[in-house]
C-alpha cells in the first residue's frame, strides 16, 4: 500500500493508504480531522475545501498520494494556538454566516483564499462570484458575503 | 451584563464548534469495530426481480455480510410506516401499499434499495455491491404526475387501481359551484408546482450499534426528530421496545424536511448491527441522496376564482393532482391535504372554498414535506391566481389584494377551510413592504432598464402560512397517527446553572442560543450558564422534533411551562427560607423576594437549598429543582407577510437576475432578530431556487435526469441578491411566547413574488402565466414567440 | 473508485514508459475532471501516472509567441502579468474555468487531452490556431480535436507545451450551465492580420468547432454588428435539460457577438 508523508496543520504524518484514497478520506478517516466535510460527489459543493501549500483545493478531488510532501491546512488548524479565531472565523460568527455549520469549514477556507488572492479588495459582486465553488443551503449567502466583506478589511489591515 | 433575553441578537453559542471543525455530525462518529454499509439500488424505475444472486459478492474481500429483502422478511421485519392516514371522499381509507425496507420481488423507483453489503471498508462494500447479480424483468413505468392517473397507465402497486392513493376533498362543492354560477367573473389558472430535491448540505448517514452485553440498540442518525424515529422504527419496523433502543441525532447539517422521515437505511443498519454484532455505518453520497431522500412539491393544479364586479373574491375552486412517488413517505399524505388545502383562504376573505386533491403513485422517489410543505404550493397557487385576476379583470394587483384582505380587526377569523386565524395585520405588512421596496418608484427603474436592453419586472405576494404544528386532538382527527405536543425538561443545577433538555432538534436553526435566551429571560440566568441539550432519546424525556417552524412556538412554550413550575417550586422553597407566605414571594431577575420587604434569595440560593436540603420543607416538597412540561398547542400559528421581488431579464438569453428582494414578515414574538433574519434569508434563497433554478426532472423512461449537482441547479451566491428582510409582528394569542415561527416563511412567500415579477417583466408579450422554474431557455422561447407575434401584428 | 497502482515519474521518459507498457494506464494531470470520473466509477484504469513531477509548468512569451507548459494551472495562466498583456482573452478564459479551488489544480494540458465538449480551453486553442507539442510531435490545433473526448493523442503520448500565436485581439465569452457551470456555449474569437478565427465549445455534438460563417463575417468586419444575421444550424447542436439544440444555436450568435464586443 502506498505511503504518503504530508504536514497537516503543522504536524507531519506518514500514512499508508490505498492509491484510490482521497485526501479528504485521509484527513477524516486516518487523521480524525472530521472538520472537513463531504457534501457532494461531483466537486460542486466545496464543503471539503482545505488549503494545500497555501491555496484552496477541493480535498474530495485530490488523491491522498498527490498530497505527498505538501502542507495542508484544515479548519482545525486555523485558529491560533491560544484559541484566538482567525478574523474570517470571527466575522462568520459576528455576521451569523453559518446555520447548520456543514458547509462552514470549506466556506471559511475558500473565503480566506479569496481574500488572500485579492489584496486590492473585493466588491460584493466579486465576493459572490468568488464563492462559485461553495454551496450553502441554509443562509442564502447574504450573511456569508457580509462576513467576508468585513473580514477582508480586517485581514488587509494587518 | 449585556442584555441576553428575548429580543437580543446575541451571537450563537453553537458557532464556536462549527467554526473550528469540532461539530459532531453523524459521519464524524466512529464506533469501535465499525463496519461499512453500501446499498445496492435499483438502476431502473420498475421491474420484477427474477433472481438475486449474492454469492460472488459474499466472497469479495472484506465482506462481512449481505442482506436482502428476503432476509428481513424471514424475521417478519415490518415495512416503513406512514404516519398520516387520509380518507377518501366516500370515507374509505387511502390506499397504503406496503413499503418494504429492502425491495421484495419488485423495484418501484430508481434508487429503491435491494440489498445491503456490509464490509470492513466502504470501498470494499462498494466493490462487492457491484458483484451482486440481479436478473430483472422490466415493467412499464410512469413518472409524471399527470400520466399516472391517465387510463391505462402502468400501475405502481398491485391492487392500487389507477395509481390512486386517495381522492380527498374539503368544502361544499355544491355551494361553491352555485357561487361560480352567479359570479361576474370566473378566472382560471392551470399551474404546476415543480418537484424539488431538498439537498441539505450534509448527506444522510446512519450508524447502527448493538450492545452485546445489554442487548440494547443505538442508532446515530441524521434526523430532525429522533424520538419519532425511535417510535416508528422500534414499534412498526424492528419491534424493539423503547427501553432497548436509543436514537441519537447529533449535529445535523440541514434538514428542510428531508430528515423528518424514517428511512430504510436507519432500519437496515440498526437491525443488521445485531446480526453482525458490530457497529455499521452508512453514509449517502450525493448521487444516492438524489435518488433516496424524499423529494418535495410536485403538484399539478387547476384553480378558479369567482369574482364580483368590484374584484371581491366570492369563491375558490381547486383541483390538484399530487405526486406521492413510489411509496408513502412518513408524512406524505398530509402535505397536499391538511398542510395545503386548509391554507387556500390565504390572507383573503374568500367566503367559500372547495378543493379536491387526488394523490397518485408514480415510479419516482417518494415525495414528502420540504421547507413549507403544502403551504408554498398553496401560496404559489393563490398569489399567481390573484395576479391573473388583476390581469384579467383589469384591477391593480395591489389594490385587488387590499380589497380582499381579512381586516386587522376581524381576528379571530374563521376561514371556510377549517383554520381559525388568531392574529395578523396584512395591510401593515403590505404597506411597509411597498415602502421598503420603493414600489412607487418602479416604473422609472423599468424605463432605465429598457435603455440597457433589459426587461425589468416587479412582483408581489401577500401570503399566509400555518406553523406550530399542532394541537394533537385536531391532527388526530385529521388522520395523524401521532400527537404533536412538545416536551421540555429544565434542570436547575445546585449552583444555579441550567440545562435545558428539549424535544425539538436544531439542524441549523440555532436553538442552543434561542432556547437559552428564553431561560435568560424567564429565570435571569446568564447565557453562559445555560446549555441546551437535544437530539438524544437517552437524555430527553420525549419530543416530536423540529419541522413546520414549530420549535419556538411549541417547544419554547413547553419550556415556559416548565420554567413556570421551577419558579412555583422555587417560591415554596424561598418562602420557607425567608419565613414568609408563598403568596408573598415574587420572582424576577433571578431573585426571589418577599413582597414589600428587602428580603431576597437568589435562584442559586434556592437551587442549592433544593439539592442540599438541610433547611428545607421536606415534608411538603421533594428536593431538587428539575421540572418537565409537555405543551400541546391550542391552535396553529399563522405567520404571514408581504414579499416583493424585482427582476431583470436578458431578452437575448432569457436569463433572469433578481435585482432586489424585499420581505416584510409577521412571525410573532422574535427572540433573536439576527437568527430570525437568517432563517428568512435562507428560506427566500430556497424560494428563489424553486422559482428560477431548481427542478427534479424525470424522463419518460423513469430516470432522474437532474440526478446530481451537475444537473440539479443549486442556488449559488452569484444567483442571489442581498435581501431586504424585516418583520412587522403581531403576537400569537394562544401560546405564552406570542411566537409564530420563521423557518419557512421565506420559502413560502418568495416563489410567487419572483414569478409575478418575471411575468410582469414579460407583460408586453401578453404573458399571463409561466410555470416554475423560469429558466433561461423557457423565457427565451416565450420572448421569441412574443416577438414573432408582435411583429406579425 | 476502483483501486489502481499509482506512480509519479520524475522524467518525461519514465512517464511515457509507464504509460506505454500498460494499455490500461492513464495519465493524471490536475485531476479536476479525471478524479470525479474515477469517483463515479466511470473509468477503471490499472495504473494512474501522475505527471506533476515532470515540471512542464510555466509561461514564456517570446518572439510573438506564448508558450504555456502543459502542467501550468488555470490560476497561473489567469494571473500571469505577461500573458494578461499579450493575450488578455486567454488569461480571462482561464480565470473563469471552474472555481478558485479547481483553478489551483486544473491544468491546460489536462483540459486539452481530455477534450470535454463543455471545457473552455479547446475553444481558445482552436481559435488562436495554437500548436500542441507532445513528447513525440507538434500537432496543429485544427488537427488535434477530433470530437467529444477524442483527440489526436495516441496512448502514451503526453502534451508538454502549448504554443499560441499572439493575435491582434481576442476574447472569450461563456454562457454557463446553471448547475455545473461548465460551458453551454463558449466562444473564443481572435483577430489576426490575415483574418478572424472563431471557435465554439459546449454547443456541438462534435465537440469544439470553428464557426466558418462567423469567421467569414468577422474577417470582413471585426465588430459585434458583423455577427448579425450569421446563423448556426441547430442540427448538430447538443440538447439536454438545460438547453435545447435551438437555444444553443441561438446562443452561439449572442455569445459570439458579446465576445467580439469584449475583444
Amino acid at each position: 500500500m502506498p505511503q504518503v508523508t504530508l504536514t497537516v496543520n503543522g504536524k507531519q504524518h506518514t500514512v499508508a493508504v490505498e492509491a484510490r484514497t482521497l485526501l479528504v478520506e485521509l484527513l477524516r478517516e486516518k487523521l480524525g480531522l472530521t472538520g472537513t466535510h463531504v457534501g457532494c460527489d461531483t466537486s460542486q459543493c466545496g464543503a471539503c475545501v482545505v488549503h494545500v501549500d497555501g491555496v484552496s483545493a477541493k480535498s474530495c478531488t485530490m488523491l491522498a498520494v498527490q498530497a505527498e510532501g505538501t502542507s495542508v491546512l484544515t479548519i482545525e488548524g486555523l485558529a491560533a494556538a491560544d484559541g484566538t479565531l482567525h478574523p474570517m472565523q470571527e466575522m462568520f460568527r459576528e455576521h451569523h454566516a453559518l446555520q447548520c455549520g456543514f458547509c462552514t469549514p470549506g466556506m471559511v477556507l475558500s473565503a480566506i483564499d479569496l481574500v488572500n488572492s485579492h489584496p486590492q479588495g473585493m466588491t460584493e459582486k466579486e465576493i459572490r462570484e468568488g464563492l462559485e465553488g461553495n454551496l450553502c443551503r441554509c443562509t442564502g449567502y447574504h450573511n456569508i458575503v457580509k462576513a467576508i466583506d468585513a473580514a477582508q478589511s480586517l485581514m488587509h489591515a494587518k | 451584563m449585556a442584555f441576553e433575553g428575548i429580543g437580543a441578537s446575541v451571537r450563537r453559542k453553537e458557532d464556536l464548534r462549527f467554526l473550528s471543525g469540532n461539530g459532531n455530525y453523524t459521519d464524524d462518529i466512529n464506533r469501535p469495530g465499525q463496519t461499512y454499509a453500501v446499498m445496492r439500488r435499483a438502476d431502473r424505475p420498475h421491474a420484477t426481480i427474477k433472481n438475486l444472486d449474492t454469492a460472488a459478492a459474499s466472497k469479495a474481500p472484506g465482506v462481512v455480510a449481505i442482506f436482502t429483502g428476503a432476509d428481513m422478511a424471514k424475521e417478519e421485519i415490518g415495512g416503513l410506516p406512514c404516519g398520516w392516514q387520509i380518507h377518501n371522499k366516500d370515507g374509505s381509507a387511502m390506499a397504503e401499499p406496503p413499503h418494504p425496507v429492502l425491495a421484495l420481488g419488485k423495484v418501484r423507483h430508481v434508487g429503491d434499495p435491494i440489498a445491503v453489503v456490509i464490509a470492513e471498508t466502504k470501498q470494499q462494500a462498494r466493490d462487492a455491491a457491484e458483484l451482486i447479480e440481479i436478473d430483472y424483468q422490466d415493467l412499464p413505468s410512469v413518472s409524471s404526475t399527470v400520466d399516472a392517473i391517465a387510463p391505462g397507465a402502468p400501475e405502481v402497486h398491485d391492487g392500487v387501481a389507477g395509481n390512486l392513493c386517495y381522492d380527498w376533498h374539503i368544502g361544499d362543492k355544491a355551494v361553491v359551484d352555485a357561487v361560480f354560477a352567479g359570479a361576474a367573473h370566473v378566472v382560471r389558472l392551470d399551474l404546476v408546482n415543480n418537484r424539488l430535491v431538498p439537498n441539505a448540505m450534509e448527506p444522510r448517514a446512519a450508524i447502527g450499534e448493538w450492545d452485546t452485553s445489554s442487548g440494547d440498540y443505538t442508532l446515530y442518525t441524521t434526523s430532525q426528530n429522533p424520538h419519532v424515529i425511535r417510535l416508528l422504527m422500534g414499534a412498526f419496523v424492528l419491534h424493539i421496545p423503547e427501553n432497548k433502543l436509543r436514537v441519537v441525532a447529533p449535529d445535523v447539517g440541514g434538514g428542510f424536511g428531508s430528515k423528518i422521515y424514517h428511512y430504510a437505511e436507519e432500519a437496515i443498519v440498526t437491525w443488521a448491527s445485531a446480526k453482525v454484532r458490530r457497529p455499521i455505518k452508512w453514509t449517502a453520497d450525493r448521487t444516492e441522496s438524489f435518488m433516496s431522500d424524499a423529494h418535495g412539491r410536485d403538484h399539478v393544479s387547476t384553480a378558479e376564482m369567482a369574482v364580483d364586479k368590484d374584484g371581491k373574491f366570492l369563491g375558490l375552486r381547486i383541483h390538484t393532482l399530487a405526486n406521492m412517488g413510489a411509496y408513502l413517505s412518513t408524512f406524505a399524505p398530509a402535505v397536499p391535504t391538511y398542510l395545503y388545502a386548509t391554507l387556500l383562504a390565504g390572507v383573503y376573505t374568500t367566503p367559500v372554498i372547495y378543493c379536491e386533491v387526488k394523490a397518485v403513485f408514480t415510479n419516482t422517489v417518494p415525495v414528502d414535506a420540504y421547507r413549507g410543505a403544502g403551504r408554498p404550493e398553496a401560496s404559489f397557487l393563490l398569489e399567481r391566481l390573484v395576479d391573473c385576476i388583476a390581469h384579467d379583470i383589469g384591477i391593480d394587483r395591489v389594490e385587488l389584494r387590499r380589497r380582499n384582505f381579512i381586516p386587522a380587526n376581524a381576528f379571530p377569523y374563521q376561514t371556510p377551510v377549517a383554520l381559525q386565524y388568531d392574529s395578523g395585520d396584512y395591510q401593515t405588512t403590505l404597506k411597509v413592504a411597498l415602502k421598503n421596496a420603493d414600489w412607487d418608484g418602479f416604473e422609472a427603474r423599468r424605463a432605465e432598464a429598457i435603455k440597457r436592453g433589459k426587461l425589468r419586472g416587479i412582483g408581489i405576494s401577500t401570503y399566509l402560512e400555518a406553523c406550530g404544528i399542532a394541537p394533537s386532538a385536531v391532527v388526530g382527527s385529521l388522520g395523524a397517527r401521532a400527537g404533536l405536543y412538545e416536551v421540555a425538561n429544565i434542570r436547575v443545577h445546585p449552583t444555579g446553572s441550567v440545562t435545558v433538555f428539549t424535544g425539538t432538534h436544531s439542524h441549523g436553526q440555532g436553538h442552543e442560543t434561542t432556547l437559552a435566551q428564553l431561560v435568560c429571560d424567564q429565570l435571569g440566568v446568564p447565557l453562559s450558564q445555560v446549555d441546551v441539550v437535544h437530539g438524544d432519546t437517552a437524555k430527553i424525556p420525549f419530543g416530536m422534533g423540529t419541522y413546520g417552524s414549530r420549535s419556538l412556538a411549541v417547544g419554547g412554550s413547553a419550556m415556559v411551562k416548565a420554567m413556570d413550575k421551577i419558579i412555583a417550586k422555587g417560591k415554596k422553597i424561598a418562602a420557607h427560607l425567608m419565613e414568609a407566605s408563598v403568596e408573598d414571594i415574587e420572582f424576577a431577575d433571578n431573585t426571589f423576594k418577599v413582597a414589600g420587604t428587602d428580603k431576597t434569595k437568589s435562584l442559586t440560593d434556592i437551587s442549592l437549598a433544593a439539592y442540599v436540603p438541610h433547611n428545607y420543607p421536606i415534608d411538603e416538597i421533594e428536593p431538587g429543582l428539575d421540572e418537565t412540561a409537555f405543551y400541546d398547542p391550542k391552535n396553529f400559528t399563522f405567520p404571514g407577510g408581504c414579499h416583493i421581488a424585482e427582476v431583470e431579464i436578458d431578452p437575448e438569453t432569457g436569463v433572469t437576475e433578481v435585482i432586489n428582494f424585499t420581505a416584510v414578515d409577521d412571525v410573532g414574538r422574535v427572540v433573536n432578530p439576527m437568527i430570525v433574519e437568517g432563517q428568512i434569508q435562507g428560506g427566500v434563497a430556497q424560494g428563489i431556487g424553486q422559482a428560477l433554478l431548481e427542478a427534479a426532472i424525470y424522463d419518460k423512461s423513469g430516470q432522474l435526469l437532474s440526478g446530481s449537482m451537475m444537473d440539479y441547479t443549486m442556488p449559488r451566491a452569484d444567483n442571489l441578491p442581498n435581501f431586504n428582510v424585516s418583520t412587522e409582528n403581531t403576537m400569537c394569542t394562544h401560546n405564552p411566547l406570542g411566537s409564530k415561527g420563521c423557518g419557512e416563511v421565506g420559502a413560502i412567500g418568495s416563489p410567487p413574488a419572483i414569478m409575478n415579477a418575471v411575468i410582469d417583466a414579460l407583460k408586453e408579450y401578453g404573458v399571463r402565466h409561466i410555470d416554475m422554474p423560469a429558466t433561461g431557455p423557457k423565457l427565451w422561447s416565450i420572448i421569441q414567440a412574443g416577438q414573432t407575434k408582435m411583429a406579425a401584428e | 473508485m476502483y483501486d489502481f497502482t499509482y506512480s509519479k515519474p520524475a522524467s518525461l521518459g519514465d512517464a511515457v514508459a509507464a504509460l506505454s507498457k500498460d494499455a490500461e494506464a492513464k495519465p493524471l494531470a490536475g485531476g479536476m475532471t479525471y478524479i470525479p470520473v474515477l469517483k463515479q466509477r466511470l473509468a477503471k484504469p490499472s495504473a494512474v501516472v501522475d505527471l506533476s513531477g515532470l515540471g512542464m509548468s510555466g509561461i514564456i512569451i517570446v518572439g510573438g509567441k506564448v508558450k504555456i507548459g502543459a502542467m501550468t494551472t488555470h490560476d497561473t495562466v489567469a494571473k500571469h502579468a505577461g500573458l494578461k498583456a499579450a493575450i488578455p482573452g486567454l488569461a480571462a478564459l482561464a480565470s473563469g474555468i471552474g472555481d478558485e479551488a479547481v483553478r489551483h489544480r486544473g491544468t491546460i494540458g489536462g483540459s486539452l487531452a481530455n477534450n470535454d465538449p463543455a471545457a473552455c480551453y479547446p475553444s481558445a486553442v482552436l481559435a488562436l490556431g495554437a500548436t500542441i507539442t507532445t513528447n513525440k510531435r507538434s500537432i496543429a490545433a485544427d488537427d488535434f480535436f477530433q470530437g467529444m473526448f477524442t483527440t489526436a493523442l495516441e496512448h502514451g503520448e503526453i502534451i508538454t507545451e502549448v504554443e499560441f500565436p499572439v493575435p491582434e485581439k481576442a476574447a472569450y465569452e461563456k454562457f454557463k450551465n446553471p448547475a455545473s457551470r461548465y460551458a453551454i456555449v463558449g466562444v473564443f474569437v481572435a483577430k489576426f492580420a490575415n483574418g478572424a478565427r472563431v471557435a465554439v465549445t459546449g454547443a456541438s455534438q462534435s465537440g469544439v468547432f470553428r464557426h466558418e460563417g462567423m469567421e467569414k463575417a468577422l474577417s470582413a468586419n471585426f465588430s459585434p454588428d458583423a455577427t448579425k444575421g450569421v446563423t448556426t444550424p441547430a442540427d448538430d447542436m447538443n440538447g439536454d435539460i438545460h438547453a435545447s439544440a435551438e437555444y444553443r444555436a441561438h446562443l452561439v450568435g449572442v455569445i459570439t457577438k458579446r465576445a467580439v464586443a469584449k475583444a
